[in-house]
């Protein structure tokens, strides 16, 4: 299969650690330069920039988390004024402040170069037809792909979040050959598939490039199997750039890291020492070339190992292992980020506020959904079924609207809800198990 | 082919270049772009072996060049081309070329010096025709020539210019960056050039540093750095109008 940029992707590990030793040194020296928080952070430590000489000295630094970017919501991030960046994405997380990410306009051609090596390495050329069914909006992941496989000369289809039907017929009509999609989305158009009557084998699907979930081999197989497609997956951030960060090749034995523009750590996220290579924890990513949006040792949140041993394709870039959890009680469904504090401040905003609830996540016939049990509330009498009915409608009403997805709502009694919480907890996610 | 990891020197006191690292690759032009005072020449004559370097250090091709005096890094292969070209004024052309030289000995020396001096010749045909003339009475360009025809002279594997097109008439510029780029293309020199004509070093060289304060704040291919509206708005001279942030 094809390397894109094998000078960089199949670098010595020798070379590739000056690289990132001068790119982080110039990273870090431009954080400290322009963004008011990390110079904060370098002055209370009593350290400048050029303090940094290794990777040991490069773990006295302190971490990054999702908290400090909703703290310096909306701009103040940025390493750069507002005229230099050419673009404004946000973070799928549904909480009141998400986090805004910028790039410049180099920052959009190493997202796109980055999003070009992963389609290459799984195969797709110019001679394909890519049909992107991630949401095109705030979001990162259509535009990452979008810009990618143009620049590759690939025929992009836009197809957005357009119905499934609609989705399918795009699919037989235009000859799709690679579908750039959630794993679960992809279960969707194989069910519908089938439910038409349509034998996957008759279109030209070939390749599914698959991210922005967590995912098990099982629905792998399963989506393989039923759509009858080799896919690849895929792995990304948004707050350090979106999908493109890591992918893999058609080994599929772990995602290569884009070293030369992250630098990886993996941490205890309890003790949050750096962890020997192939251990698994928490990843950390250290953006090394981007100039809107400079981010030193962010935790993702994210639970993997690595992998440095070479790699049958000929990358010498690390590999991934699948993540295989979230460190955080971030739940994602539907390739939105939940976060379940701010279920429960919706939940006290409503009047009559819940001071119990369970939120839970599950997996029927492919569909992710989320539910959020909620107790009755002591004003509302338990035999006024009238009441009770038009209390669940409101709350369940306002949940979907303000996290932008469908939710169910079920009332359980006090006593209920609380055994329930005493045996699996406040967030119960049914498809892991 | 040169590798530096954390190079701090200092002028007394004055912390002049603060944790440098970079490459050069063989065959590759490297550009180190920056102000007046940003720590540009100090880097290069950290280089050479002028100026020793307080921590970090250097290397060429494979062996450990850090704190040795400059006329053994010429013999490592480093040449460098001074600021200001620094050339034998009262001396002819020729013999400026021949002091070039000066450390190549031992049988057969004698002949390749005289073949290298032809090769001189050729990519500097004003070189020829004035081969016999005080080189303090050239022009600048042609100054400029005999300097890095001379700092080519010792064969060097890498060749370090400091501002080369310093006080020279931007036709005479052209022509000295395109010599620069038929070096690297016809004899796979490898080249580091520290300008302050931004623009001219990133049309010729195949990457870029950029340098403030003594520290390198930016590092990518000639293209990357072009875009970047930091080195546009403070090299490139674009966006001038003033802006109130």
């Amino acid at each position: 299969m094809a390397i894109l940029e094998k000078n960089f992707e199949c670098c010595q590990r020798d070379e590739l650690g000056q690289l990132q030793l001068e790119r982080l040194q110039s990273s870090l020296n431009r954080a400290y330069k322009s963004v008011s928080f990390y110079r904060h952070i370098f002055d209370q430590k009593k350290i400048v920039p050029e303090d940094i000489r290794n990777p040991s000295d490069f773990r006295h630094l302190p971490f990054t988390a999702r908290h400090d970017l909703q703290a310096n919501y909306p701009y103040g991030m940025f390493a750069v004024p507002l005229r230099e960046v050419v673009r404004i994405h946000t973070t799928t997380e549904t909480s009141d402040t998400p986090t805004v990410i910028g790039y410049t306009r180099n920052d959009l051609k190493n997202w796109a170069n980055l999003i070009a090596r992963f389609l290459t390495a799984a195969g797709v050329t110019d001679e394909d037809v890519i049909q992107v069914s991630f949401h095109y909006g705030l979001f990162t992941g259509a535009f990452g792909l979008h810009h990618g496989a143009e620049r590759i000369g690939a025929s992009v289809i836009p197809a957005s979040s357009q119905q499934t039907d609609k989705q399918i017929r795009i699919m037989q009509d235009y000859r799709s050959t690679v579908l750039a999609t959630t794993p679960s989305y992809a279960l969707i158009l194989a069910e519908r598939l089938e439910a038409l009557g349509i034998d996957p084998k008759t279109l030209m699907l070939k390749k599914g490039l698959l991210g922005a979930e967590l995912w098990s081999d099982k629905t792998r197989r399963d989506i393989e199997q039923r759509l009858f497609i080799e896919t690849f997956d895929s792995y990304g951030v948004s707050e350090l750039m979106g999908p493109g960060i890591a992918g893999e090749c058609s080994e599929h034995a772990g995602m290569h890291i884009a070293e030369d523009h992250f630098l990886p750590e993996i941490i205890d996220p309890l003790s949050c020492e750096v962890l020997p290579p192939g251990a698994t924890g928490e990843l950390v990513l250290t953006t090394l070339t981007r100039e809107a949006f400079p981010l030193i040792r962010y935790r993702t949140g994210d639970v993997t190992s690595l992998d440095y041993s070479p790699c049958a394709c000929g990358r010498t870039m690390v590999r991934m292992q699948r993540v295989t959890g979230r460190t955080d009680d971030v739940l994602i469904v539907k390739g939105i980020n939940i976060l379940p504090q701010y279920i429960e401040t919706i939940l006290l905003e409503i009047e009559g506020g819940v001071p119990h609830y369970q939120i839970v996540a599950r997996r029927d016939h492919n569909r992710d959904s989320l539910e959020v049990r909620v107790q009755v509330p002591e004003n509302v009498s338990f035999d006024e079924i009238k009441y009770q009915e038009l209390f669940r409608e409101r709350v369940r009403t306002t949940l979907s609207h303000r996290l932008g997805m469908r939710v169910e709502v079920k009332l359980l009694e006090r006593k209920t809800l609380e055994d329930e919480l005493k045996k699996s907890g406040k967030v119960l996610d049914l498809r892991l198990l | 082919m040169l590798i530096l990891k954390n190079i701090n020197t200092f002028y007394g006191d004055i912390h002049v270049l603060k944790n440098v690292s970079l490459h050069i690759g063989q065959g590759e032009i490297v550009a180190l772009i920056g102000a007046n005072g940003a720590g540009k020449s100090t880097l290069l004559n950290t280089i050479s072996g002028i100026v020793a370097p307080r921590s970090g250090r250097i290397s060429c091709g494979g062996s450990d060049i850090t704190g040795m005096s400059a006329d053994r890094i010429v013999r490592e292969g480093i040449s460098q081309v001074p600021e200001g070209r620094q050339i034998f004024g009262p001396l002819s052309v020729l013999d400026n070329l021949r002091l070039g030289a000066y450390c190549r000995r031992g049988s057969g020396a004698a002949q390749r010096i005289d073949d290298d001096i032809a090769l001189m010749y050729e990519m500097f045909p004003r070189l020829h025709e004035r081969r016999e003339q005080l080189a303090g009475t050239l022009s600048g360009g042609e100054q400029q020539m005999v300097a890095i025809a001379r700092a080519l002279m010792s064969a060097p594997r890498l060749l370090l210019l400091d501002e080369p097109s310093m006080g020279l008439a931007p036709m005479v510029v052209s022509e000295i960056f395109r010599a620069i780029a038929r070096l690297r293309d016809q004899h796979a020199t490898t080249v580091f050039l520290v300008e302050q004509n931004a623009k001219m070093a990133l049309k010729y060289a195949d990457r870029g540093y950029v340098i403030e304060t003594g520290k390198i704040m930016f590092e990518g291919s000639s293209q990357y750095l072009l875009e970047n509206h930091e080195v546009q708005r403070a090299y490139l001279g674009r966006q001038k109008k003033p802006i109130w942030e």
